[in-house]
């Protein structure tokens, strides 16, 4: 549904400051129906990526396609009809003031010439959707934070557009209001069959309501894929943002070595625990662990000391792995390997190719 | 002393000359300073139609016109005006330089406001789809009206202390008589007459002004 190939986004020398290179050869696909999350540290490029999809932004290089359409290739006619089936959303809402929520919800469609009864009755049914129909006559500046981003989702909606971008349209929320407008997020996305990119800093954001992500850093995609592969998956910095696993004690404390599991509804149960103690004798501690809700899952990290480890540890670890468990050994006092680790630069590189989550319909 | 029954009706004749020389100004000041101060606003680097060569170029003219003193502009542009009128004295004729004067100062307090426009706004309407001159007409102008309407009052303030300078050089008006009755002919009565009507009708412009900026802001 949004695909973007190879994509650079350098916004070139100002006399203030320097050229950016705010994309770096960045692909990546969003399928049909998907829930898809962009995260990362600030100034990753993250709100360049969302506003590449409408062209907002234009790329350096590279081609933007949603729905099938080549987005680059449109001339401003094909791109002003593109923009009408991709609504947005953002952070500071950006409503107009001088209009009533109705009004505000009614611009888009006044843009598409659409005739005044079919707006009226557009307009009742998007405010009824978002909750909202009593204050249809108020004022942006009478609504609470989430009452304007309920306002701003029902404009976006408008048009009936197939894929909604939402750049960090959260953040500027108390908790109380982004679940509310999460929930909304994730009904709409449900009864319309809407695509979603959601930008966001904040891994709850992501875990509540996405079904795959790709994290970024510098420009470029680092990691990613549907959530719960992302989560099996060894040493995945994504994962580590996602469900951080509990802080290992530092070096020498004592002795034994570190064992993380993590712990998915796939994973086989009771299986580490039955070999490390039962199997192998092993003495075995619960050092550490956390426990989250990832798309509608539980996932847990769990951190164990074991001790009188004579050789036979390793073998059975990768028997473990085998069978499906997802341990591995930590080293005591080393967090696991951040995102934004500060690599030499890798020129010649390929860009990262992240193909999110197929299936549309995620089980929820 | 017993003559203000003779003067009277021509102090209300010329307030009403004032009035017409400010009012018909004031339109086509807004009509030719409004599009003015768009242009200035959205030919700017990083605004909506950035064009930095027509960008500076308005700037430029805009500067010129605002830094000429209004007494020397009503000389510099008097074979303009008789161009158009077919004479320079009256209240018909001073319409031309009041104009000439008004419409860069009112550009830039045009400019001034619509730059005040939250640029997120002009995104977001871009993301749906809207052309650049639908962005002008539903998001920049509306967003920016009860800024607009403070400038226009604003405009129309500084037009009547430029119609009753115009009244030096026999430009009609309450200007025109304060010199003609009161200055030559020493009667600082009349002056005083004059200085209050002024002081009313701009008073009286401001009030309205102030208010309908205000309904407009919080309605
Ligand atoms: N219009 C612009 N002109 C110049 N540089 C820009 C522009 N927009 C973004 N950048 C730069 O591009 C880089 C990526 O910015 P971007 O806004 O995409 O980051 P982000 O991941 O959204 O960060 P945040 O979490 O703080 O919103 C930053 O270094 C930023 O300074
Ligand atoms: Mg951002």
């Amino acid at each position: 549904m949004i695909e973007l190939s190879d994509v650079r986004k350098v916004f070139p020398a100002r006399r203030t400051a320097g050229e950016v290179v705010a994309l770096d050869g960045v692909s990546m696909s969003v399928a049909r129906g998907e829930f898809a999350g962009v995260v990362g540290p600030s100034g990753s490029g993250k709100s360049t990526l969302a506003r590449l999809v409408n062209l907002l932004e234009r790329p350096t290089s590279g081609t933007v396609t949603v729905d099938g359409r080549v987005l680059t290739d449109l001339d401003a006619a094909g791109v002003r009809e593109a923009r009408r089936s991709i609504g947005m959303i953002f952070q500071h809402f950006n409503l107009l003031d001088s209009r009533t929520a109705a009004g505000n919800v009614e611009h888009p469609l006044e843009l598409a010439g659409l005739g005044r009864t079919e707006r009226r009755r557009r307009v009742a049914d998007l405010l009824d959707l978002v909750g909202l129909a009593d204050r249809h006559a108020s004022r942006p500046a009478q609504l609470s934070g989430g009452q304007k981003q309920r306002v701003a989702i029902a404009r976006a909606l408008a048009a009936r557009p197939s894929v909604l971008l939402c750049d960090e349209a959260t953040s500027a929320l108390d908790p109380a209001s982004t679940t509310g407008v999460l929930e909304l997020l994730r009904q709409v996305r449900a009864e319309l069959g809407l695509t979603v990119l959601l930008i966001t800093h904040e891994m709850s954001v992501v875990r509540a309501v996405c079904d795959s992500a790709v994290l970024m850093s510098e420009g470029r995609v680092v990691d990613g894929g549907p959530l719960a592969d992302v989560l099996a998956r060894p040493g995945s910095a994504l994962a580590a943002q996602l469900v951080p696993a509990p802080a290992t004690p530092a070096v020498g404390e004592r002795g034994g070595a570190l064992v993380l599991v993590t712990v998915t509804d796939a994973t086989p149960h009771g299986a580490v625990l039955q070999t490390l103690t039962a199997e192998l004798g092993l003495s075995v501690e619960v050092v550490g662990g956390s426990v989250e809700t990832v798309a509608g899952r539980r996932f847990g990290r769990l951190l164990l000391r074991v001790e009188g480890d004579d050789g036979r540890l390793d073998p059975a670890l990768a028997r473990l792995r085998a069978g499906g468990a997802l341990v591995e050994r930590a080293a005591a006092g080393d967090p696991r390997p951040q995102p934004d680790a500060d690599d030499a630069p890798r020129p010649d590189r390929e860009p990262d190719v992240q193909r999110l989550a197929d299936a549309p319909d995620v089980q929820r | 002393m017993n003559d203000w029954s003779r003067i009277a009706p021509q102090l209300l004749d010329a307030t009403g000359e004032t009035l017409y020389m400010v009012g018909v100004a004031t339109a086509l000041t807004v009509l030719l300073g409004v599009p003015l101060g768009v242009l200035l606003t959205i030919t700017a680097p990083g605004a909506l139609a950035p064009h930095p060569l027509l960008n500076r170029v308005l700037g430029l003219v805009v500067n010129l016109g605002r830094s000429l003193p209004f007494i020397i502009l009503l000389v510099l542009v008097a074979p303009v005006t008789r161009g158009i009128v077919g004479t320079t004295i009256g209240s018909t004729a001073t319409i031309v330089p009041l104009t000439i004067g008004a419409v860069p100062f009112l550009a830039r307090l045009v400019e001034t406001s619509l730059r005040e426009v939250a640029h997120g706004k002009v995104e977001a309407t871009l993301a749906m789809g809207a052309r650049r001159r639908e962005v002008v007409r539903t998001v920049l102008l509306p967003e920016a009206l009860p800024s607009l309407v403070a400038g226009v009052t604003v405009t129309v303030v500084a037009l009547i202390s430029y119609s009753a300078m115009a009244g030096a050089i026999g430009g009609g008006g309450l200007g025109d008589f304060a010199i003609r009755y009161g200055y030559q002919q020493f009667r600082t009565d009349i002056t005083l007459a004059t200085v209050v009507l002024l002081l009313v009708v701009v008073q009286l412009l401001q009030w309205a002004g102030d208010r309908w900026a205000r309904r407009l802001a919080t309605s």
